[in-house]
């Protein structure tokens, strides 16, 4: 668990990140959102030391983070930046195998473990491992980014705009990894962007930040439906927050018990996707059905509807 | 005629109309020289106007055929020849046939048992050789070599003509003969040369790369550091050595064992000190540029990721540096290499002594002798410290 207390941090009469508290919980994903300068990166930057904070504290796991000289603490956080900042001139392998390195593990261990980071990420060792970073495309690039941060099996990772480089598709695969590696590791992940799509399809939690200030931090459904401050609606979308609201519950969560003789859906599918296939194929309801067969029931457009009021 | 014949025919047309113009005017040029100017200069002691004599004079009647002929076919290859590796291989020849006729003009021109007589290479001979050289580089930079070829041409290059010298071939050739009377101090001053140039060059690194460091690091220290470097530079280096004179000849005075170690007004104290306050400039201003240049995500990522700042410095942004660091120690190296031959006059030895006494003396023999090695250490140090840094760049590409 990450605690955040009362964090500030001054540049002489500039004040970047104003009182901030925050808690992350353990296996969680925080998404820190805000317009440019709300002081969101700084605050990420905080919690690894790279920036000491002026006033407050952070705690992991209950401890200080200043209990610790900063280059130590790093070690235990994995820190992903946009533009992956991978070192030129090392190979793939080398670049993952940065952190166990400075941690001293031996060599067996490095190699399995890097061998390991690279099947996960579905890049084949015989080839990858011995590429220099220029001779991969840049979601590869962006993955052994990833891959790197993660190989000290660290229990947080920090993630600052990660995904702000790539293009829309890769993007979206990227997010899928993520998802599947944080559910795989456990690791607890705060993430920084300026993508509402990407905060709200990530994030357990979203923290929304302005003028160096925590407006709110919340599930992502109760901040499109009880929006502390005027900004956070206005960041999160007025003219679609029904439809987002849609695409945070699933067919499974919504399925109500009845026939229906409408368009098969699985249960991981969104409410809003089901909505789209109900208004394109014309039909009133929807068979919600797992992969073995089993029905879990139907949606009517009249329940989905329902499901996108507060 | 067969179809490949007539082609064959159309083609060597074709080429005859497209002369090489680089190669049109280096003929030229040759041509004028073998015609107008001596191919060596015979002089019946060291200082008095030699009597000129040209290649057909000096040489038996089938050795200048063949140096003709061989010249010829160079010739004829630079005008219109488009193949690099041929135009290479007849320029190397040409090069090597006007060495081996010098040398064999200073065997049949030398009285036996003389040591008094003087053969000196003449107009045509220098002439020859530059346009020669000229054509062997332009067509090595067509052949595109790497870095690691390079560096293997040279030292053959090198090897081939130490082989030559050790095995006398030149030896009636009037350098040699200077070389010969001047042998064991030869290798003394060449000693001294070495070690001015690499010592200074060791020292402004030593130095320097902090310093660039730190600019780096401190970018308000930057403008100060290299505005006074700047400036340094463009005082004269006779006038540098003037300033140092005092301030240095103060301190062995005063200091007892400054003087004891070698350090006083005039030698190669100041010569060092001089050296090493030029190469700071290219030094510092080379790191702060190559230390610009190192991605800023990779060196947040190696902060981020827990590298102590030592370790951000010598393994990441140190490493990718390097190509530019190093092109700094080339400028450095190089322009010491030539100016050491200054330190000569305020006794700091080198190989600038003998051209400084060759000119004394009127002597141009011995002048060569200290010019001729100076200009090869500069241009092996230019040619491996570029393939250096062409493999470095390389690999961080």
């Amino acid at each position: 668990m990450i605690a955040v207390e009362n964090l500030s941090k001054r540049y002489g009469e500039t004040t970047v990140v104003d009182g901030v508290s925050l808690t992350v919980e353990r296996h969680s994903i925080t998404a820190i959102v805000g317009t440019s300068g709300s002081g969101k990166s700084t605050l990420l930057r905080m919690i690894n030391r790279l920036v000491e904070p002026t006033s407050g504290r952070v705690l992991i796991d209950g401890r200080d983070t200043r209990a610790e000289p900063a280059y130590l603490l790093r070690r235990r956080i994995g820190y992903v930046i946009q533009g992956h900042g991978l070192f030129p001139h090392r190979t793939v392998a080398e670049n993952i195998a940065t952190v166990p390195r400075l941690l001293g593990w031996n060599e067996r261990r490095i190699g399995a473990r890097v061998r390991e980071l690279l099947e996960v990420f579905a890049l084949d060792p015989a080839t990858y491992a011995g590429a220099l970073p220029h001779q991969l495309s840049g979601g590869q690039q962006q993955r052994v980014g990833v891959a790197r941060a993660l190989a000290a099996e660290p229990l947080v990772l920090l993630m600052d705009e990660p995904f702000g480089a790539l293009d829309p598709i890769i993007r979206a695969k990227a997010q899928d990894d993520l998802l599947d590696i944080q559910r795989r590791f456990g690791t607890t992940v705060v993430l920084v962007t300026h993508d509402m799509d990407e905060a709200f399809r990530l994030g357990s939690k979203v923290a929304v930040m302005s003028g160096g200030r925590l407006l709110q931090c919340d599930r992502p459904a109760v901040l499109l439906t009880r929006p502390a401050d005027p900004f956070v609606s206005r960041l999160t979308g007025l003219a679609d927050r029904a439809m987002r609201l849609l695409s945070l519950v699933t067919a499974g969560e919504a399925a109500l018990p009845g026939a229906s003789d409408g368009p098969a859906v699985a249960p991981t599918t969104s409410l809003r996707e089901v909505l789209s296939e109900l208004v394109w194929s014309g039909a009133d309801s929807a068979r919600v059905i797992d992969v073995d067969g089993t029905v879990r029931g139907r949606l009517t457009v009249a329940a989905i509807l329902a499901r996108g009021r507060p | 005629m067969s179809g490949a014949q007539l082609r064959a025919v159309r083609v060597s047309g074709a080429s005859l109309t497209r002369v090489d113009p680089l190669g049109a005017v280096l003929v030229a040029a040759g041509a004028a020289a073998l015609l107008f100017l001596p191919f060596v200069v015979f002089k019946s002691n060291r200082i008095v106007p030699g009597d000129p004599r040209s290649l057909i004079q000096v040489l038996p009647a089938w050795g200048a055929f063949g140096c003709a002929a061989l010249l010829a076919m160079s010739a004829l290859a630079a005008l219109w020849v488009t193949d690099a590796r041929v135009r290479l291989m007849l320029a190397l020849a040409g090069i090597a046939a006007v060495a081996l006729a010098a040398a064999a003009a200073g065997d049949a021109l030398t009285p036996p048992g003389d040591r008094i007589v003087r053969i000196a290479p003449g107009g045509a001979f220098w002439v020859l050789m530059v346009c020669l050289g000229l054509f062997a580089t332009d067509a090595t930079t067509r052949l595109k070599p790497g870095p690691a070829v390079r560096v293997l041409f040279l030292a053959a290059s090198l090897a081939l003509a130490g082989v030559a010298l050790a095995h006398g071939t030149f030896d009636h050739l009037s350098v040699m003969r200077e070389y010969a009377v001047n042998a064991e101090r030869f290798a003394r001053e060449a000693r001294q040369h070495l070690k001015l140039a690499f010592g200074s060059l060791a020292a402004a690194a030593l130095i320097g790369l902090p310093l660039g460091v730190l600019c780096h690091r401190a970018p308000r220290l930057r403008p100060a550091v290299l505005t006074t470097l700047n400036v340094i530079q463009t005082i004269p280096a006779i006038a540098l050595f003037g300033i140092l004179m005092a301030p240095l000849g103060a301190l062995a005075a005063a200091v007892p064992l400054a003087d004891r170690l070698g350090i006083r007004g005039i030698g190669a104290a100041p010569a060092v000190v001089a050296l090493f306050l030029y190469s700071l400039l290219p030094i510092v201003a080379n790191t702060v540029a190559g230390l610009k240049r190192v991605s800023r995500a990779a060196v947040e990522a190696a902060h981020g990721m827990g590298m102590t700042s030592w370790q951000v410095l010598t393994k990441v942004e140190l490493v990718l540096a390097l190509p530019v660091i190093l092109t700094g120690v080339r400028v450095v190296l190089v322009q010491n290499i030539g100016m050491v031959t200054v330190a000569a006059l305020i006794g700091g030895g080198g190989l600038g002594a003998f051209v400084f006494q060759g000119i004394g003396q009127t002597a141009i023999d011995l002048v060569l002798l200290g010019a001729i090695p100076i200009v090869t250490l500069a241009f092996s140090a230019a040619l491996t410290l570029d393939a250096l840094v062409e493999v470095l760049d390389r690999v961080k590409a």
